[in-house]
């Protein structure tokens, strides 16, 4: 198990070029998605099938005007959006997607930072990530910024509890908090999902919300709040937001892969580096499915949902779990 | 590069502690805040404290700093905070005074040499294991009092917020709400 100082940084720059490319291409697939459930076509005009549409709307987010609101603070402002997109890109660093594997005679394990407490480390950087949004909106000067703020806050910590509750009973299963134990787990057991499902769907229904996915899409509400904390960004600094949430999305469907649906073990006849990803596009896509069939909820349907149905649930779940586990 | 990483993170925690004493903006005071939290935990990483580290990630940065975030609304963020000092001497002679008391009693027994590990972790288990058996041996009844008293200010935050939980505003006719439009 030799670790190098390359290794790490070429495996860091490895996981910035491919996920920033992915949620790139996420935004065409999306649309695309969308068009499909709603029987459009979507995007057609640039290129084969609109496949060039990611490089006009990059044109069109790189050269537009960068604009600053006059009261807000400039600093904070500038900031917020590299939290983002920072802590959306850290926390993929302590997710391992494939097998290990030798390339060139060299060992390489496939996680940049293998911390034994994986699944915290990647549920407190998606954590901290709620200062993206929450700074944006109070920088900005503007009425509904600070109310996508106090959204963020609202839901984020809210559904923090929810998803932390819900991995629990899963981690009291395996006994480890390391993602690789995870997927070794399920290589010897059946599928999380079919021991703990009311954990997946608890896990699944916070994921959207910490994602900030259309049915939970509170911060940015359009019909309600403008855009709520993106309401006085432009160009590349709004970009930067979805660069996050798009990359934000790519963690939970890994998470969702390697704890509850087999990871990266084979599948019959599928290696597992397939199997997993055919895992991650289909989460991906359910993201985009329940996007497509269900309308926004409303705030207060919302909280309530977090802390008296699901924050129970996932309670209820630990407890049986518990019992079982000791009898 | 253990030595380094130390003094790194502790020059740029003290520096943005500063930066949250110093700063009359509430937004950069809390920001600088919510960074010392996030490097605090690089100090518990170095120190091979995984799990100590993400717990003060996800406890401090995630849920303590949000709430405060949310009291921190009910400002003009674009304006600077005035603050009212009738007497700075006082202030500074109570800060510093608390802040040697502090640093006096952490440094005192490593000036002895007197630190060893009363419960030293078992050989062979991870971090979280480590936290948890000590946890429910030895501090066993101040781990259940501490829990208890969360269970109590709980209770008596839902009691304090709680007192027309069973009215939803957003659900009501607006005619049969009186007092909105008296306060408007």
């Amino acid at each position: 198990m030799e670790v190098t100082y390359l290794g790490v940084i070429i495996k860091a720059i490895l996981i910035l070029a491919i996920i920033s490319a992915i949620a790139g291409f996420g935004t065409y697939i999306e649309r695309k998605v969308l068009a499909f459930m709603q029987r459009r076509l979507g995007p057609m005009h640039v290129g084969l099938y609109g496949l060039l549409q990611i490089a006009a709307d990059g044109i069109k987010l790189f050269t537009k005007e960068d604009f600053i609101p006059q009261n807000a603070n400039k600093f904070i402002f500038m900031l917020a959006p590299i939290i983002t997109a920072a802590t959306a890109f850290i926390a993929l660093s302590a997710v391992p997607v494939f097998p290990d594997f030798t390339i060139f005679g060299v060992f390489v394990p496939s996680i940049a930072a293998d911390v034994n407490i994986g699944i915290l480390f990647v549920l407190g950087m998606m954590a901290a990530g709620l200062y993206g949004p929450l700074l944006a909106g109070m920088s900005q000067a503007n009425k509904w910024g600070l109310l996508g703020a106090a959204r963020t806050a609202a839901q984020f910590i809210s559904y923090e509890v929810v998803t932390g509750l819900s991995l629990l009973a899963p981690i009291m299963m395996v006994g480890s908090l390391s993602l690789i134990d995870f997927n070794h787990y399920n290589e010897t057991h059946p599928w999380m999902v079919f021991m703990q499902p009311l954990a997946f769907v608890l896990f699944l229904i916070a994921g959207f919300a910490e994602t900030n996915r259309t049915p939970f899409d509170l911060l940015e509400n359009e019909a309600e709040i403008i855009a709520g904390y993106a309401t006085e960004y432009s160009g590349m600094r709004w970009g930067m937001f979805f660069i996050g949430e798009y990359a934000n999305m790519i963690t939970v469907a890994v998470l969702a892969s390697i704890i509850f649906l087999g990871g990266y073990t084979d599948l019959w006849f599928i290696p597992g580096w397939l199997a997993i990803i055919l895992k991650i596009a289909f989460m991906f896509f359910l993201m985009l499915w329940v996007r497509a069939s269900w309308p926004h909820v409303r705030p207060d349907q919302f909280m309530w949902l977090a802390w008296k149905v699901l924050m129970p649930l996932a309670v209820i779940n630990v407890v049986i779990t518990g019992i079982v586990i000791m009898v | 590069m253990i030595t380094f990483a130390f003094y790194l993170f502790a020059v740029l925690i003290t520096g943005l502690f500063l930066v949250t004493v110093m700063s009359k903006n509430v937004l950069y005071a809390m920001t600088s805040l919510a960074a010392g939290m996030v490097l605090i935990s690089g100090l518990f990483f170095i120190l091979g404290a995984d799990f100590l580290g993400v717990v003060q990630l996800i406890v401090y940065v995630g849920a303590v700093m949000a709430v405060y975030a949310f009291a921190m609304m009910f400002f003009d963020l674009s304006r600077d905070v005035k603050e009212r000092h009738d007497n700075p001497w006082l202030i500074f002679l109570l800060g510093g005074g608390i802040a040697l008391t502090l640093v006096v009693m952490f440094a005192a027994p490593i000036m002895g040499e007197a630190v060893h590990a009363l419960y030293p972790p078992e050989e062979g288990a991870t971090n979280p294991q480590a936290v948890g058996l000590v946890l429910f041996t030895k501090y066993l009844l101040p781990f259940e009092v501490a829990s208890v008293m969360l269970l109590v200010a709980m209770i008596a935050g839902i009691i304090l917020a709680g007192k027309k939980m069973e009215i939803s505003l957003s659900a009501m006719d607006e005619d049969i709400l009186p007092d909105t439009k008296e306060n408007a």
